[in-house]
């Protein structure tokens, strides 16, 4: 299962070997079961039916005739589905209501669930459900997102939603360059490729949900509360899961299919459709960002502005923060941000792979670009020339930074030294050639958690923790994680994961999953190794010791905790058909310490590809007339193919945290951040035009074609 | 989905008759688009006959040069011809550049011309529109149609045919054989497929109940050097947003004889007559490529967000050409 | 007007060299087939759609998307699906590399992914252009099966993971094993076939014929 030598006698070494995946086997085989293939005696399957109106209210439901067609079961929604409670604070705060299915009769966006029908196949149900008919009682709906709008409103969400710091407008009048630029991001969705599935049954009096997720003990501590049930009768397993990248929380399809199991007391399945998706499973809101920079000729920023807009749902507040990242990569005498937001008759979105970061990087990185442009500086010298020394706003010291060491050696390995900085000038047949290089950041931290590690009699180990790989390579790090811990080899050792009774944990969410697991599992693993020093014999059931890191990371101190990254693309422009294509990719990262080099490289390399994805193709388009979505599905969708996505190298340098028991900070999400704004910037290189809108598309390439000799960025 | 019968037809009369006796019977080919429309509500078949198996899988030489090539061949088999490569490579390549290849496997060459837009707003079952109901309007032209036709539209709808094999069939002059209850029947493709109009719902010309058998190509020497280029938002898998197929046969720098087709701008695929008129005699270079797509693209009546296409066909005629004329000289 | 006719019938599907007798609604996709009644979870669901190819098996040795395919009338056809691929404990050399080289991440694409790849070898074997291809025409002979063939092809098997470069290089990998000792699928084709059968390389060889 290794791909290096884990040898016979080592007992120590597995962290930082690469090491295949321990479900490797079972996911290249088909073996490996995910939410929606496991079976179950008597399986009922349900199927939701959403509001095509985007606001108002349902007057009536024609269920009578749907009851009767063959293999229906029941007909769930607001007049007969169970109350719930939807008035609580759960892992990660308040609910979306959106989870709160068929309480009410008022229809807050397009695609609300408006019921569930249930029958003996698929098939069955998918028919019944288009052939109910629900009348409404429609109302005008606003779902128009723009800069203009005077409803905006600062929000806060996780963090301040502004701070200001100096006056603006002097340092801005004092600088001897300024940026002044509005740049926007799209609807995007996470478009996972396993659709969110759960069967929920009720067995020997407990509540059983298979369901997808990306945290098992979050899903039911929410479950419960909403069904006002002991947690301890609540059980959620998730074994394997087909990609979430913060989208896989309590959503209306397993809420819906406990009602329905609970009203007919037999298991039921529900599995969104890919269209069902696009409106039940949040997404990230489109962004509208302005950016103002004043600095001195040498490129020192003087005055820093970064302003964004957001929207959400009437029903829920979420903020995109995208402003949050001027407020750890740069300083400047006067420095001011802000997130805002306002609200509309849309779905609620919710977290995306580095929320915040991914949108606001695009924005501010390209303004740095813009910067160095007009300084005539080298854009990895600007950077050097404005690394804060402590938090810009919070005035806290670094944990660790070592964006520089990044640049340093991304450029090496790049080529950036030989690098022409003048756009428009490279030309290969019908294209045009140019690099561009970004900045990134994402925030590292870590939450309690705990583990139970058991000493088995046979001498293996089992570790059990409520963890969710969804597609991280969790199960395989925190193999190898407690492999170092106890000592032995990591063939030794048994990770079972995704069970909500193996206790309290982190989700697999904002690159804190795999650090925060691993320092429950450390903790346990000490403590076991302890125990077995003592010398007592393994009885038959094993010794077991559980872990509980809430103190630890209570007592941490405060500081900027942070991963870095230096991004660096080249692109390929033809501006007489509007294509742009990457042509290669480096990452650099200094992201804590690496627990496998193997799939860490595909953590990054695979942010980096969605970076690609979100500078040249994603975007959701939102009909005005409708209030729904156009095109809904992966052909109107487009994330980015095989032929979109060429080589690309990423690797990291040395950065243990030092406060982190292994060292680790947590890559999940950094890798995307910087990457848009990298091909952006590259974009400019080779066409001399600031595209400030994404995606860069070819209806908006060809028309902006390439700059004249002379009169380049306008 | 709603449910429906299923018959396997083993002989083409058998399969027109059952079709002819049921209005609410449609054949299955390939089902790539079908079985795709049937799970979007916007099929509703009772009956399914599937022509699949029909002994249609044949391409074959005709005694003129041209070929003939079977209904239920596959857009593999067609891509992979050694034919086809030889003498209609712009054909080769357009089938190539469209779908995936898992889709190419399944999907007939009858089925690809048969297959209905992309357009978002008829694929949404919840949206007006007039190609699948007509009467409720057409969103398009006031909403989302970046993608839209350019070419050939009416107020009525301004979707686009979706096909990348028909540019270059329209470009090589195809004639589509059928068979009906009531005996056989052709339409070369610049009749296959029927103005938009009032009646955007009203696709092809061909008589209810027929069944695609075949579509001849004729012998054309200048589709030897022949080309498709197709612009999509991202690499592969993706309709297109510009397409062309080319055909040029050059002597002494004159245009002797040439085809351009245009895909993704019209409801068919744009046989662009205009441009080749102009350019037959014409000398081949930049300047007189630029003018015939002019000369075509005056008919051009862009929406407010799909102007962008006006430009790309221009861009990828004199591209195109170029390219073709180059190759013509080595 | 024609009787109302029945809507499901009972089929016997050759999966992976076994014969399944099973009724069928006509509704139920060859995808849906595997999934649902004959308990082969290994072909996933990721649109329905035909836009993302994890549902991708081999039907007659050629690459499909099932959730396209209507179970009735994939009857006669041999089926390959992800569980068939491997030789008893054996992994395929496609599987192995992508094990090896991390061409997945949350897996849910990869059993599309590595029919795919299956199929991307035996077309290639067979001669097949792509559309990167510089030129068709058959006197230019097979393009070596590089990175931007390899994208190319397997452009209908999305990755939301973002695994591409990985997958690149395990197609690439185990392409090469494959060209070094032809190492091929079992395309699990039963004795009582009625319908047609084969790879693509007999497909091919079958319509090149056609025109002699």
């Amino acid at each position: 299962m290794t791909t290096t030598t884990t040898g016979t006698s080592t007992v120590n070494g597995s962290v930082g070997t690469a090491h295949t995946r321990v479900e490797g086997r079972d996911k290249v085989t088909g073996a490996a079961r995910y939410a929606a293939e496991i079976p179950f005696d008597e399986l009922a399957h349900g199927w939701l039916v959403v509001s095509t109106i985007a606001r108002g209210r349902i007057r009536s439901l024609e269920t009578a005739p749907v009851l009767e067609m063959t293999g229906v079961l029941t007909v769930l929604h607001h007049h007969n589905a169970p109350r719930v409670d939807s008035d609580y604070v759960g892992m990660l705060g308040t609910p979306d209501p959106t989870a709160a299915v068929f309480q009410h009769d008022r229809v807050p966006h397009m695609g609300w669930p408006v019921a569930l029908v249930v029958a003996e196949t698929p098939e069955q149900a998918r028919e019944a459900a288009e052939a109910l008919v629900v009348r409404y009682e429609e109302e005008p709906h606003d779902v128009a997102f723009s800069g203009e709008r005077p409803d905006a409103y600062a929000a806060e969400g996780h963090m301040p939603a502004v701070t200001e710091k100096g006056d603006l407008d002097s340092e801005l009048a004092a600088s001897a360059v300024v940026v002044d630029a509005e740049y926007t991001t799209p609807e995007e969705h996470h478009s996972p490729m396993e659709p969110h599935a759960a069967t929920a049954r009720w067995d020997g009096g407990r509540l059983e949900v298979l369901d997808s997720n990306q945290g098992t003990t979050w899903v039911q501590g929410e479950l419960a509360k909403m069904f006002s049930l002991d947690p301890d009768s609540v059980r959620v397993r998730s074994e394997h899961v087909g990609g979430g990248f913060g989208s896989k929380g309590l959503r209306a399809h397993q809420v819906a299919a406990v009602m329905a199991a609970t009203a007919l007391q037999r298991p039921v399945r529900v599995v969104l459709t890919r269209r069902q998706m696009f409106s039940l499973t949040g997404y990230r809101s489109p962004t509208t960002q302005r950016i103002r920079l004043g600095a001195d000729a040498d490129g020192r920023l003087r005055a820093l502005e970064h302003r964004s807009l957001s929207l959400t749902s009437t029903v829920h507040e979420f903020v995109e923060p995208s402003a949050g990242v001027a407020r750890v990569m740069y300083d400047a005498d006067a420095h001011h941000t802000a997130n805002r937001l306002v609200r509309l008759d849309v779905p609620t979105p919710t977290w995306m792979r580095a929320p915040g970061e991914a949108p606001g990087s695009f924005a501010l990185e390209a303004a740095l670009d813009e910067l160095a442009e007009k300084c005539g500086i080298d854009p990895i010298e600007l950077r050097a020339r404005n690394k804060p020394e402590r938090g810009p706003v919070s005035g806290l010291p670094f944990s660790t930074h070592n964006l520089l060491a990044c640049f340093q050696e991304g450029a090496r390995r790049f080529g950036w030294a030989d690098r022409d900085p003048r756009p428009g000038l490279r030309r290969n047949g019908r294209w045009l050639l140019g690099t561009g290089t970004a900045a990134a950041s994402f925030g590292a931290g870590a939450m309690p958690s705990t583990a139970v590690v058991t000493a088995e009699a046979d001498g293996t180990f089992t570790v059990r923790i409520a963890a969710a790989d969804i597609g991280t390579g969790a199960r395989t790090a925190l193999t190898l994680v407690a492999a170092d811990a106890l000592e032995v080899t990591p063939d030794r050792v048994h990770v079972r994961i995704g069970d909500s009774d193996f206790g309290p944990a982190m989700i697999a969410g904002g690159s804190m999953g795999t650090r925060s697991w691993a320092w429950a599992v450390t903790a346990a693993a000490a403590e076991l190794r302890e125990r077995l020093t003592l010398g007592t014999g393994i009885p038959p059931e094993g010794i077991t010791v559980r872990s509980d890191t809430s103190a630890a990371i209570g007592a941490l101190a405060q500081k900027e905790r942070h991963s870095f990254g230096a991004q660096f693309a080249e692109v390929a422009v033809d501006v007489t058909t509007g294509e742009v294509r990457v042509r290669r990719m480096l990452g650099i990262f200094a992201a804590g310490r690496i627990v496998n080099p193997l799939t860490a490289r595909s953590q990054f390399v695979g942010g980096m590809t969605w970076g690609i994805s979100m500078a040249l193709h994603e975007e959701a388009v939102r009909d005005q007339a409708s209030g729904g979505h156009y095109g809904a599905d992966l052909a109107g969708y487009h994330v980015a193919a095989h032929a979109d996505v060429p080589h690309i190298e990423a690797d990291w340098v040395d950065d243990p945290d030092p406060d982190d028991p292994v060292g680790i900070k947590g890559i999940g999400e950094v890798g995307i951040v910087g990457a848009a704004a990298a091909i952006a910037n590259a974009v400019w290189h080779a066409t001399g035009v600031r595209h400030r809108h994404l995606p860069i598309r070819p209806d908006r390439v060809l028309p902006a074609g390439a700059a004249a000799e002379g009169e380049r960025d306008a | 989905m709603r449910e429906f019968g299923y018959e396997r037809a083993v002989d083409v009369s058998g399969a027109v008759t059952l079709l002819d006796t049921d209005p609410d019977a449609r054949f299955l080919g390939g089902g790539t688009n079908l079985v795709d429309l049937m799970k979007a509500g916007v099929e509703r078949p009772a009956r399914l006959v599937d022509v699949r198996e029909l002994p249609l899988d044949r391409i074959e030489s005709a005694p003129d040069g041209g070929l003939l090539i079977g209904a239920t061949v596959t857009n593999s088999d067609l891509a992979a011809h050694p034919e086809v490569r030889r003498r209609y490579p712009a054909l080769a390549q357009a089938v190539l550049a469209g779908a995936s290849g898992q889709l190419r496997n399944m999907a007939t060459v009858g089925g690809n011309l048969l297959q209905r837009t992309r357009c978002g707003y008829f694929t949404d079952v919840t949206a007006p529109c007039n190609k699948r109901l007509p009467g409720s309007g057409c969103p398009a032209i006031e909403g989302e149609h970046h993608n839209h036709a350019i070419l050939g539209a009416s107020e009525h709808c301004v979707a686009t045919h979706p096909s990348d094999m028909a540019v270059a069939l329209a470009a090589f002059d195809a004639v589509v054989s059928y068979e009906t209850a009531h005996g056989p029947g052709e339409l070369p493709l610049a009749d296959f497929y029927l103005p938009v109009g009032d009646t955007p719902h009203l696709e092809t010309a061909l008589p209810s109940g027929a069944l695609i058998t075949g579509i001849t190509l004729p012998p054309a020497p200048v589709a030897t050097l022949s080309r498709y280029r197709k612009v999509r938002e991202r690499a592969s898998y993706a309709f297109a947003i510009g397409s062309i197929a080319a055909a040029l046969d050059v002597r002494d720098g004159v245009v002797r004889d040439v085809r351009l087709a245009f895909g993704a701008v019209s409801s068919r695929p744009w046989r662009a007559t205009a441009a080749e008129h102009a350019l037959r005699g014409a000398p081949a270079d930049a300047e007189s490529f630029a003018a015939a797509a002019d000369a075509e693209l005056a008919a051009a009546e862009p929406l407010p967000h799909n102007g962008y296409k006006v430009t790309l066909i221009r861009n990828l005629v004199v591209a195109v050409l170029t390219e073709l004329t180059e190759e013509a000289a080595r | 007007m024609a009787p109302a006719p029945s809507t499901y019938s009972v089929i016997t599907l050759n999966v992976n060299g076994e014969k399944y007798t099973l009724p069928v609604d006509h509704r139920t996709t060859l995808l849906d087939a595997l999934r649902e009644h004959l308990d082969l979870t290994g072909s996933k669901k990721g649109c329905d759609q035909g836009q993302c190819g994890a549902c991708t098996v081999l039907l007659d040795g050629r690459r499909a998307v099932s959730c396209l395919q209507l179970a009735v009338a994939a009857e006669g056809r041999a089926i390959t699906t992800i569980e068939g691929v491997a030789d008893g404990e054996r992994l395929h050399p496609v599987q192995q590399a992508f094990l090896d080289l991390d061409g997945y991440q949350c897996g849910y694409c990869t059993p599309g992914q590595i029919c795919s790849a299956l199929g991307v070898i035996e077309e290639h074997a067979a001669g097949w252009p792509s559309a990167v291809t510089a030129d068709v025409r058959p006197e230019a002979g097979t393009p070596s099966l590089s990175a931007e063939e390899i994208r190319e092809r397997m452009s209908g098997n999305l990755c939301r993971c973002g695994a591409y470069v990985s997958i690149v290089q395990a197609v690439a990998q185990a392409a090469e094993a494959h060209t070094a000792q032809s190492h091929t699928p079992e395309t699990h084709t039963p004795e009582t076939h009625t319908t047609r059968t084969g790879t693509a390389e007999d497909r091919s060889a079958e319509a090149k014929e056609a025109t002699a």
